[in-house]
């Protein structure tokens, strides 16, 4: 019988949340000039890397929260985006031709969206495979077509093997020195934000109605006339092409792209910020990446042995708080309630 | 003779050792309701899996409307016009009944890969499904969370889901279990509008409701139909009381 | 010819060491609904307690039983703290736990014995190798660990098929109820298969120390090639974990053996070596693929 009072509760508290978003958008887009204010040059760089693993995570969170296709081998889609970067930038300075034409560039435009691709078409392949399985297999499968793919990369000697690629400047934009630190971190962010936008409308939409259907009940997807498969395939395809893009923006963050972007420790510590954050929520994955990579230089200032502290951590975590930052909040207020 | 729309032939299923349907046949015409009956244990939800796709039967056929539908998928078969509701209801928990119902509606608009209009908004797919909930009888509780609808809510839910699947034949699987006396008042109004609109397969304990609905009734026991015909006939046959009513009415 | 036959026998010692982790993880998540990515992480506790014992004492043959006693200690300890509250949930918070798990163990394992790996000496009495059948000379030490594994193959095949304790085991999978009703302890009876599962998950670090480097990382290397095992066999099957172990090590050892010759008849050698190394790394999940494709539930399924 609370039905009206809640609903009349619901616009306040929806107005509340528009208020919060735009004021932390108001904070991150002058982070720059306040980090310069306060003197602490290493945060636009600190923040650029957030708001890049924030795009994985979200990506991650579409398959793995609203679908409940819990994939271990994420670290693929973003690793294969950022060798993107790299193998286009090396025949760009080599001058060598690639697959015997002359395709190297450091044009972001052009190497974003051939990242996005490459990733979904790796993610489509392996995906296809994958998803013949389902449950305890599908997350052991993800992971072992990832590691595949991370000795396919240490094999790749052409492109440096273990030791990776260097990429020596960003790539370009007309118009715009991507070179400033300030600036790449701005186009992150504008990146981040459409990536985020466009996910609200795919889970709002049809599509979105359909991954949420799996997640709950594949049995009754089927039972009301729909083959879930080439859905789970197309969410799986999306997340990576996110992934893919993570990746390229990665490369040119870092200027660097080796293997280990794709070691099954990434894959691990994109679900935990999933997790963290909460699963199936829009804006979690986005905290998730923020307060693990926080905690993580924190705690890597304290101690060299930082795992041995965030490890039981995240057990922890796991065992007492259900949905991650939101239960972690939850089961303090009711602590200090009761 | 009426051509069936459902026509089943000498189906067979064995689990392990042990037989879940042997030697089943069984027709539902058009517009009928069939019930069918039997002991807990006898099968009767083996069967509607094996009806949708759900169970590979071990031999036998089974025709829809004239064609073999022994290979299609599950949901190939809803498409064709066959939908059930599920004894264990299968309902999108986190979702408000009328979501649930218009994913179903949904689905029977062709394929789902839109990505940018709001369903939520999408008056093709709400105005419909309020209307599969309300022949249900569950209009009022359209935007209730199904985790907070009560049981007989949830059977009512199930039995509209399947609606807005426009099915041909209904398979329902104990749609009256667990339901109070004015529930499953509720319920067997609730099907007796759809009497003839749909054909409906009914698999249901609360004989009250099979005598009040069925056309036909047959009686399935250890896999096995041991009975099959009107109502009248049923009630009056000794085989069927000594392996089935008598038991139930003790 | 006795090329062929020796690299057969690296390939069945490969596989029973895989035999060991993937029949472990697959009894526990066939009969307890937990998949523990720290199963990995025991078999490096197994061969580093072996290996700081040899260290100190210079006997192998108490550093044998210390490694096992290492690694079941930390099993049962792992089930009791951490993975008995993880039953009940999916398996998603299972995986996430158990990751946080490997790298405590890891960075641990790292502050106790630092970075470098640490090597063990193959005992005396194991030393050498014999002619086997006219055709090879084999090392006793790997054929003592195919021996050792297969022992343990069939040892666990009476304990499950023959036993009072491996019909719990069987019912405790398909009916929990039912075991309970049978006035069995079942949290006592999952702690000690978890400790069974741990140590021999821990066997396959012990006998691993003299033949490779033990070394911090060790256990996610062999945890994802028995991730592969587990799905090529059928996840739950003590069985299809047995042929997926032989299968995968022998798939393995023979494209890293033959697979550089044959491409340095079509390339120049470093490319051959180098496309070699690469094409054996991912061979068997290559092979996974394949068995995917044709038999998505693995070779041998536990039910059906």
């Amino acid at each position: 019988m609370d039905d009206p009072l809640k609903r009349a509760m619901a616009p306040r508290k929806n107005v509340r949340s528009v208020l919060l978003v735009a004021l932390a958008l108001v904070v991150l887009a002058v982070l720059p000039q306040l980090a310069d204010m306060f003197e602490q040059p290493a945060l636009v760089s600190l923040a650029t890397r957030i708001i890049i693993l924030a795009i994985a995570a979200a990506s991650l969170n579409l398959a793995l929260g609203y679908c409940g296709l819990v994939s271990f081998g994420h670290a693929a889609w973003y690793g294969v985006g950022g060798y993107v970067v790299g193998i286009l930038y090396n025949h760009y300075v080599s001058g060598d031709p690639l697959f015997g034409l002359p395709l190297g560039t450091d044009q972001m435009l052009i190497t974003l969206p051939v990242a996005i691709l490459v990733s979904g078409l790796f993610a489509a392949v392996f995906g296809a495979l994958s998803l013949r399985t389902s449950g305890v297999q599908f997350i052991m499968i993800t992971l072992a077509f990832a590691q595949m793919i991370f000795f396919f990369f240490v094999a790749l000697k052409a492109y440096g093997g273990d030791d990776g690629l260097i990429v020596r400047r960003r790539n370009s934009l007309p118009l715009i020195d991507t070179r400033d630190g300030a600036t790449f971190y701005w186009i992150c962010l504008v990146i981040a934000i459409a990536w985020f936008a466009l996910l609200r409308r795919i889970v709002a939409s049809r599509f979105g109605a359909v991954l949420a259907g799996v997640r709950q009940s594949e049995r009754r997807m089927a039972a009301i006339g729909i083959s879930t498969y080439r859905y789970k395939l197309a969410v799986f395809v999306i997340s990576g092409m996110g992934a893919g893009l993570a990746g390229a923006l990665m490369a040119n963050h870092a200027r660097f792209v080796s293997p280990d972007m794709l070691h099954w420790t990434q894959s691990g510590e994109f679900m935990i910020m999933v997790i963290l954050g909460g699963a199936g929520t829009l804006l979690g994955p986005a905290a998730g990446a923020a307060v693990l990579i926080l905690l993580e230089s924190q705690l890597a200032a304290f101690t060299e042995h930082w795992q041995v502290i965030l490890g039981p951590l995240l057990v922890l975590m796991i065992l007492f708080t259900r949905g991650g930052l939101s239960g972690l909040w939850k089961l303090l207020r009711g602590g200090s309630n009761g | 003779m009426v051509e069936p729309l459902l026509r089943v032939q000498r189906l067979f299923k064995r689990f392990g050792g042990v037989s879940a349907t042997d030697d089943l046949s069984l027709d539902v015409l058009p517009g009928e309701i069939h019930a069918l009956i039997g002991p807990n244990g006898a099968g009767k939800t083996t069967f509607i899996g094996q009806l949708m796709g759900e169970i590979r039967p071990d031999a036998g056929a089974i025709h829809f409307d004239g064609a073999d539908i022994g290979g299609f998928s599950t949901p190939k078969r809803v498409r064709a016009g066959i939908a059930r509701t599920f004894q264990i209801t299968q309902l999108l928990s986190d979702q408000t009944a009328l979501d649930n119902v218009a994913l179903a509606v949904q689905a029977g608009q062709g394929h789902s890969f839109r990505f940018l209009k709001r369903a939520a908004e999408d008056s093709s797919l709400r105005a419909p499904a309020r209307e599969y909930l309300n022949a249900a009888g569950l209009g009022a509780r359209a935007d209730v969370l199904v985790c907070e609808l009560s049981h007989g809510e949830h059977k009512q839910l199930e039995l509209a889901v399947a609606l807005a699947t426009r099915p041909r034949l209904l398979l329902l699987d104990e749609p009256m279990a667990g339901l109070g006396a004015s529930e499953s008042r509720a319920m067997v109004a609730a099907l007796k509008r759809m009497k003839g609109s749909v054909s409906i397969l009914l698999v249901e304990h609360d004989m009250d409701a099979v005598f009040a609905l069925a056309d036909r009734i047959s009686v399935l026991v250890y896999g096995r139909i041991i009975a099959s015909g009107a109502p009248a006939d049923i009630q009056a046959d000794a085989q069927v009381r000594a392996a089935y009513l008598g038991e139930g009415e003790s | 010819m006795s090329l062929l036959m020796e690299q057969a026998l690296n390939g069945v010692q490969l596989g029973v060491t895989l035999f060991l982790l993937a029949a472990g993880l697959t009894l526990i998540f066939g009969i307890m609904g937990v998949i523990n990515l720290a199963h990995g992480s025991l078999y490096m506790i197994g061969a580093y307690a072996m290996a700081a014992v040899a260290a100190k004492t210079g006997s192998f043959l108490l550093a044998f039983p210390a490694g096992l006693a290492a690694a079941g200690i930390a099993g049962v300890l792992m089930e009791y703290l951490v993975v008995r509250r993880l039953y009940a949930r999916d398996h998603l918070d299972q995986v996430l736990a158990t990751f946080g798990l490997i790298l405590f163990f890891n960075q641990l394992t790292t502050i106790l014995f630092g970075r470098q790996p640490l090597f063990v000496e193959i005992p005396d009495f194991l030393e050498g190798s014999v002619m086997i059948g006219g055709i090879v000379r084999y090392p006793v030490y790997r054929l003592a660990m195919i021996a050792v594994g297969l022992a343990t193959a069939i040892g666990l095949y009476v304990l499950i098929a023959r036993t009072r304790l491996g019909m719990l085991i069987r019912a405790g999978a398909t009916n929990r109820e039912m075991v309970r009703a049978l006035g069995v302890d079942i949290r006592l009876l999952y702690t000690l298969l978890f400790g069974v599962g741990a140590m021999l998950a821990g066997l396959a670090g012990v006998m691993a120390g003299p033949i490779l480097s033990v070394q911090v990382g060790m256990g996610e290397q062999v945890l994802i090639l028995t991730f592969v095992v587990v799905v090529i066999g059928g996840i739950g099957s003590v069985r299809g974990a047995f042929i997926g172990a032989l299968a995968v090590g022998m798939v393995d050892t023979m494209l890293r053996a033959y697979l550089p010759g044959v491409l340095r008849q079509l390339m120049a050698g470093p490319d051959a070596d180098a496309l070699a190394a690469g094409l054996s790394a991912m061979g068997v999940y290559m092979l996974m693929a394949i068995v995917l494709l044709v038999k998505p539930q693995g070779l041998a399924p536990a039910h059906g």
